[in-house]
C-alpha cells in the first residue's frame, strides 16, 4: 500500500522514498491546508523526515507552507485531536 | 514585474458590500501602481484554526498579481492600516508555483492533488 492512503503505520514500508520527487510534484501550496495534514501529527507538528521519507529539499518547502497555513489560520499551532 | 500573491483575511462581522468595497479598494491599490491582477478569489467565510481578534471566522480572499517590487510595500502598510484586514500574507511566485497556479485555475485540482498518485501507484 502506498504511503499515502496509511499515514499510521508509517514504520512498515521498508524502503522510505520522497513522495515529492517519485511524483514529480515541484510545489507545495500553502493554501491547501488538507493536503498538507498529510506532515502534520495529531498535536499539528510538522513530522520529522525520518518518518515522512521526504528528502531535505521538499522538507523545508514542506515546513515552508505549514508554516505559512499557520499564519493564516489554515492550520493550527497545537491543537489536540488535529485528524 | 514579479509575480506575487497575497491572501488576507478580512473581518467577519462587516456587511457584504463592505466586504466588495475593501477587496475593490486593494485592488485599486495595485491597479493605480501598473500591477497586472492576474487572477482573484473570494474564498468566503471560513473556520480559522485559532481565534484572530477573538474571532474564529474570517473571510479570505486571493489576489495574484504581477507588480513592481517597491508596489508590494505600497500594499502592505494599505492591509496594515486597515483595520477589516485581520491578516494578510504575500508570498512570491517561482516558476513552480506560477504553473501550480495555473494548473489550479484550469480545475486540475478539483480533486486532492494526490490523486494522480494512485493512478501512478496501481
Amino acid at each position: 500500500m502506498t504511503l499515502m492512503n496509511e499515514p499510521v503505520n508509517r514504520n512498515e514500508n521498508k524502503n522510505k522514498y520522497c513522495r515529492f520527487k517519485k511524483n514529480g510534484i515541484k510545489y507545495i501550496d500553502y493554501k491547501d491546508p488538507d493536503f498538507l495534514l498529510k506532515f502534520v501529527n495529531e498535536q499539528g507538528k510538522i513530522l520529522p523526515r525520518r518518518i515522512t521519507g521526504t528528502s531535505l529539499k521538499f522538507q523545508k518547502k514542506v515546513s515552508q507552507a505549514v508554516k505559512r497555513a499557520r499564519h493564516l489560520a489554515l492550520l493550527p499551532y497545537v491543537t489536540d485531536s488535529l485528524k | 514585474m514579479k509575480n506575487y500573491e497575497t491572501v488576507f483575511i478580512l473581518n467577519p462581522v462587516l456587511s457584504e458590500e463592505q466586504m466588495k468595497d475593501t477587496v475593490k479598494k486593494f485592488v485599486q491599490v495595485l491597479t493605480d501602481g501598473k500591477a497586472e491582477v492576474i487572477n482573484e478569489e473570494q474564498w468566503g467565510l471560513r473556520k480559522l484554526a485559532y481565534p484572530i481578534q477573538h474571532k474564529s471566522t474570517g473571510f479570505y480572499n486571493l489576489v495574484e498579481f504581477k507588480a513592481e517590487p517597491q508596489l508590494v510595500d505600497k500594499l502592505e502598510t494599505e492591509f496594515r492600516r486597515d483595520e477589516a484586514v485581520m491578516r494578510f500574507l504575500t508570498t512570491a511566485l517561482d516558476k513552480h508555483a506560477l504553473e501550480y497556479n495555473e494548473k489550479r485555475r484550469k480545475g486540475a485540482f478539483r480533486k486532492d492533488k494526490k490523486k494522480p498518485k494512485e493512478e501512478a501507484a496501481s
